[in-house]
């Protein structure tokens, strides 16, 4: 396992993938954060990191798709699954391998964001005055959200030999999941399915872990939820035995 | 035993692959597994490397089963496929510490080097893959096959694709790398099961039509022996045609002849018929060509035609 989780680092650095998605990633939050007008730190006076905590999951709906895409439609194009699947390691080993890498690159992206946290607590009036545990509840729910996403676009990447095609079903898979089931509760006509369906989606869980209390009601969702696309990964992957 | 096969079939969907197919291989031999393109050969292949499960019968590689103890088998198993699967945007030696890591090689390091040195790899150890040759990358794939010390190597169709030079010296690889290894390796041309096998194994449509030794394959089923010689001084057909066994005289011009005959020893009555007649042979040689005759034989299909 860890030796596929090497390479796979190891390919992200020495392509460009790592370095634009980091990129992407810091500019991104860091415009919506600090520049553009009307929700930046310093129009709402506040103390907060609730910007880039709230553009974040949309964000990273793109990039983790970009960063997951290659993962195993890579490896049925140049046919070296072959390769791969025939040395001794077992099918999960190499799933896993390939997810750890994902969500590694995913914390080392997260990790520049602390200046902000720095920065924020810097301005604050007194200096130091940040509500800590939703920010780093916030984190943790980033992280877990990042999770499945990546076991996601691992899936996605299963499926397919093309790479596009896993980019945009990785996407549409993210955006059903945290977009559209998390709608699902402010839908009135829906009612009580509607809070329920809700109950199902990413962005419920991600918002209860924000406010900073730990659920582990909502820890468990998270987890399992990576689980379930990293099992569906394997059928996928065991299903040219069939 | 190296490879037990045994009633091996495999069925994509409603076609079938490999049908009920049974050979043993020795710790040791070099077999060439020969048959046209969609006999079976790569099926078979994949089912003894543990990449596809065969649908009923069962197959050992060193006494290990390949759908119970997979992860076993391929310890003892280094496989190239087809076309040779590369990632071309890794270095060699980066590539090899990988496959070496997948392998579970103890000193990764030192293993590499030996693998790089054993397929002459070492003025390319350096490059990315993708800037390789053709016939350096089939010695990346030859050595990532290698590099666990596997007891058996299956080689699927290793030099194709190749320029002549180049099957030159991956056969001659193979060979040396044969020593001490069982080998299986499919191919769908003859010279290369006679330059390298010891025994062939021929497969059409699934089944096996053959399993033997190469010099009885070609005894079995040749109908001629075919000698081409050149006399140093004229000798007339009709003397020729007095050589005990002689089927057919064909002269080729200056003094040189394609004679076939009708038994094994044919070879040795020509050269009688010379020391008899006092003739000075400049050239004799049998022609062994007659390998392709007999593949064509056993693989022709009469529906087919």
């Amino acid at each position: 396992m860890w030796t596929v989780y090497k390479k796979e680092i190891r390919s992200f650095l020495s392509s460009l993938i790592a370095y634009v998605v980091m990129l992407v990633f810091l500019g991104a939050t860091g415009l919506f954060m600090w520049v553009i007008k009307g929700n930046n730190v310093f129009d709402l006076g506040l103390s907060s990191m609730q910007v880039m905590f709230e553009m974040a999951p949309y964000i990273f709906i793109f990039l983790i798709s970009a960063i997951t895409m290659r993962s195993f439609s890579e490896e049925k194009r140049l046919g070296t699954l072959e390769t791969l699947t025939t040395r001794p390691v077992s099918d999960l080993g190499i799933i896993l391998g390939k997810y750890l890498a994902g969500v590694s690159l995913l914390l080392i992206a997260l990790l520049p964001t602390l200046i902000y946290y720095y920065s924020i607590s810097q301005l604050g009036n007194p200096v130091g005055n940040v509500d800590t545990g939703a920010m780093w509840g916030s984190y943790l729910g980033l992280i877990f959200l990042g999770m499945a996403y990546t076991a996601m676009g691992v899936f996605s990447s299963a499926v397919t030999d093309n790479q596009i095609v896993a980019l945009i079903l990785s996407m549409a898979l993210g955006f059903f999941f945290y977009v559209v089931l998390g709608m699902m509760g402010d839908i009135t006509a829906l009612d009580a399915i509607g809070k329920s369906l809700e109950w199902f989606s990413l962005e419920y869980h991600y918002d209860s872990i924000s406010r900073g209390v730990l659920d582990t009601r909502d820890v468990l969702y998270m987890l399992s939820f990576s689980a379930l696309f990293i099992g569906l990964t394997k059928t996928v992957f065991e299903s040219r035995k069939w | 035993m190296s490879i037990q096969v045994h009633q091996l079939t495999k069925i994509y969907g409603t076609q079938t692959a490999v049908d009920n197919i049974s050979f043993e291989i020795e710790p040791g031999e070099i077999v060439g597994f020969l048959g046209p393109n969609g006999a079976g050969k790569s099926t078979t292949m994949k089912m003894l490397t543990c990449y596809i499960p065969p649908t009923s019968g069962e197959a050992k590689v060193c006494g290990l089963d390949v759908s119970d103890q997979s992860i076993s088998v391929r310890k003892h198993v280094g496989y190239l496929p087809e076309h040779n699967p590369l990632y071309l945007d890794m270095y060699v030696k980066e590539y090899l510490a990988f496959a070496a890591g997948m392998g579970d090689v103890k000193n990764v390091k030192n293993r590499v080097e030996e693998v790089i040195a054993l397929t002459h790899l070492g003025r390319e150890k350096h490059k990315k893959i993708g800037q390789l040759s053709k016939g350096y990358r089939q010695r990346v794939g030859l050595a990532q096959a290698i590099i666990h010390d596997p007891d058996v190597l299956i080689l699927d169709e290793p030099t194709s694709g190749l320029d002549p030079n180049q099957v030159m010296e991956i056969r001659d690889l193979i060979r040396s790398l044969g020593s001490n290894k069982t080998i299986m390796l499919s191919t769908h041309i003859m010279q290369e099961v006679e330059a390298i096998c010891n025994r062939v194994i021929i497969i059409d449509k699934g089944h096996i039509v053959a399993d033997d030794k190469l010099d009885n394959l070609r005894n079995q089923t040749a109908e001629k022996w075919i000698v081409r010689v050149q006399f140093a001084a004229t000798v007339t057909e009709k003397d020729l045609k007095t050589i005990p066994g002689i089927l057919q005289v064909t002269s080729l011009g200056n003094n040189a002849w394609r004679l076939s005959g009708d038994n094994p020893q044919f070879r040795q009555a020509v050269s009688h018929f010379a020391l008899a007649s006092n003739l000075e042979v400049t050239e004799l040689v049998s022609e062994k060509d007659n390998l392709e005759t007999i593949f064509r034989q056993l693989t022709k299909h009469v529906d087919g035609l």
